[in-house]
């Protein structure tokens, strides 16, 4: 029974690709750019997994890989909502211009 | 007692994801969507530091150098790089799980494999066998490789660093078979010496660099229109490798939000797939455009036209359709699109822009260059609002588009696209299409449009072109 903890989170490994195929169903087209680069920024949440190899216990070289991985992943997530949030904005802007006053 | 609420946390953070996923596909809420994701991801780093032991000027210094290299990436981007700025950040992703991944098998070599699993149960609460670690291990420095090579690549290709086309060779599917064999058979030796014999290290190593490879040899055969799926599909695997490096180190958030990512992706890929009427196998194994057919010889010849011949047509016009292809953003002519858009209204024609959803080399891609150029959201229509109006159309304007309007795909059974579903522009009453020169198109394939009766061509960059147009209308 010491595996029960392990078994949830394969519950929840699965549960998930189920969730994951439920949300994006139904995107329209207009939207497979952003969905695409912030569901990549959701990817750098392996940034966890970075930011705990810099454990002092560590050998120095355990924690060095750890620092390589937190840079990437920081540039993953920080670049990548950045960029999302970007395109969303000029999305956005339209829709404020269609009740304006047209020129 | 902090455990608990790091762990609570992490649900929080979980939740923060599932609903950003959720408002990022709607139009109104998507802004909002992302917003939540990043709070959640915030969450679940504040909620990472909050264990003891860390290195603070490290955690600091790392976070500080990708925060900023991110920011400047991400703010000074133009529209247009926009698919290959995706495609390296990916990449990045990828390399990190990958990383993570060598992290840990690095702690396993120097703690050995049992106390390395009573330090992992002491982190995460959770106890598991020596054989899943290292598989998991294993997995995500293979998932993690092909991601960041094989994203590499794609960027290299968007960018035009590397040439766009199809690089095929004799025998690369058995290599590549080869090579991803031998992969899986350095995780199963990573796993048979515990991690800890000689073996093991070498299995590692070799395990690393095969993935490596692995990435360069499936993304090189993928041609230039096939990119949509490519991207696609390579942020998929960003996801699969968070999702993996979550099971080394237990951790709930990144197998959850690695596995929405991994779903969401896979998703994307299949209506791309879909789009082309092929399957995944086919646009990954097939090296599409290397098989040296190129369609049916078309009789007759393709008819130019001048900027003063195609304003007239457009003066009279009562109903006027864009298609934009990856042309248009190679020209980046959407700017001038917009303003000839903006003309023709005010000369009374209804404009729409009919999106195919593989045109350009991204899902979306062209939508994100329109609406950069301000292009009303309501204009822009989907292949299947489109299709059933065309007859009624006056003129379809084709920019840079090739595969997504060629009629071969709905008559010529040996063509390699035959099937896949198109824009029929060859049902509008005239259409121009503008291109940059007489040859064939990325693909290499023939296009019968261009020879139509009612067709008449363009040369030269599109963006010179479309200003001509406009030049046109103020005179």
């Amino acid at each position: 029974m010491e595996l029960a903890p392990l078994l949830l989170l394969l519950f929840a490994f699965t549960l998930a690709i189920f969730l994951g195929f439920e949300l994006i169903s139904k995107v329209p087209s207009q939207l497979h750019t952003p969905l695409m680069s912030g569901s990549n920024a959701i990817s750098g949440i392996t940034i966890v997994g970075a930011l705990l190899a810099l454990n002092t216990n560590e050998s120095a070289l355990a924690q060095w890989i750890g620092f390589a991985a937190v840079v990437f992943a920081t540039i993953n997530v920080v670049g990548g909502y950045l960029v999302t949030d970007r395109m969303l904005a000029m999305f956005k802007k339209k829709d404020g211009g269609k009740g304006g006053p047209k020129a | 007692m902090t455990a608990v609420l790091i762990n609570l946390l992490y649900i929080a953070a979980s939740i923060l994801f599932i609903f950003g996923i959720k408002k990022l596909g709607s139009a109104d809420t998507a802004r909002k969507g992302n917003q939540l994701s990043s709070l959640g991801m915030l969450l679940a780093v504040v909620a990472t530091l909050l264990y003891s032991g860390l290195s603070w000027w490290m955690v600091a210094a790392g976070i500080l150098v990708g925060a900023a290299i991110g920011a400047v990436a991400a703010a000074r981007v133009r529209m247009t790089g926009m698919p290959e700025l995706v495609a390296l950040f990916n990449g990045f992703g990828g390399i990190a799980s990958l990383l993570v991944g060598c992290a840990e098998f690095v702690k396993i070599r120097d703690a050995g494999l049992a106390e390395y699993l009573v330090a992992l149960q002491q982190q995460s609460g959770v106890v598991v066998p020596g054989w899943f670690a290292l598989l998991a291990i294993g997995l995500t420095i293979l998932v993690g490789g092909v991601t960041f090579t094989g994203s590499l690549v794609a960027w290299g290709k968007l960018s035009g660093k590397l040439a766009g086309a199809a690089v095929g060779f004799a025998g690369q599917q058995f290599i590549n078979l080869l090579v991803f064999g031998a992969a899986l058979a350095g995780t199963g030796l990573m796993v048979a010496g515990n991690g800890e014999s000689g073996v093991a290290l070498y299995a590692g190593i070799g395990l690393m660099v095969l993935a490596l490879v692995f990435g360069v040899l499936m993304t090189i055969p993928i041609g230039g229109g096939d990119m949509p799926v490519v991207i696609s599909l390579l942020n998929s695997f960003s996801g699969v490798a968070a999702a993996m490096a979550g099971f080394i180190i237990l951790n709930n958030v990144l197998v959850v939000a690695g596995c929405l990512v991994g779903a969401s992706g896979m998703i994307l890929t299949v209506i791309m797939c879909k789009a082309m009427n092929r399957t995944l196998g086919n646009v990954l194994f097939s090296g599409f455009g290397s098989t040296g057919h190129s369609g049916k010889a078309v009789d007759g010849e393709m008819k130019p036209a001048t900027v003063e011949d195609a304003y007239f047509v457009l003066e009279a016009a009562q109903s006027v359709v864009f298609i934009p292809g990856y042309g248009m953003a190679v020209a980046q002519a959407q700017h001038a699109v917009k303003e000839l858009a903006e003309l023709l209204e005010e000369h009374g024609a209804e404009v729409r822009f009919a999106i195919h959803p593989v045109a350009g080399r991204m899902p979306g891609h062209m939508n994100v260059l329109l609406a950069e150029a301000d292009v009303p959201y309501e204009q822009l229509q989907e292949m299947d609002q489109v299709n059933p109006v065309m007859p009624t159309v006056d003129v379809a304007i084709v920019i840079g588009a090739n595969d997504v309007i060629n009629p071969a795909a709905e008559e010529d059974e040996g063509c390699p696209i035959y099937g896949m579903p198109i824009i029929r522009a060859y049902e509008a009453k005239t259409v121009y299409c503008l291109k940059r020169g007489k040859g064939a198109g990325f693909s290499g394939l023939e296009n019968p449009l261009f020879y139509r009766e009612n067709t008449r061509m363009l040369y030269g960059d599109a963006k010179a072109t479309i200003s001509a147009l406009v030049a046109e209308f103020g005179k």
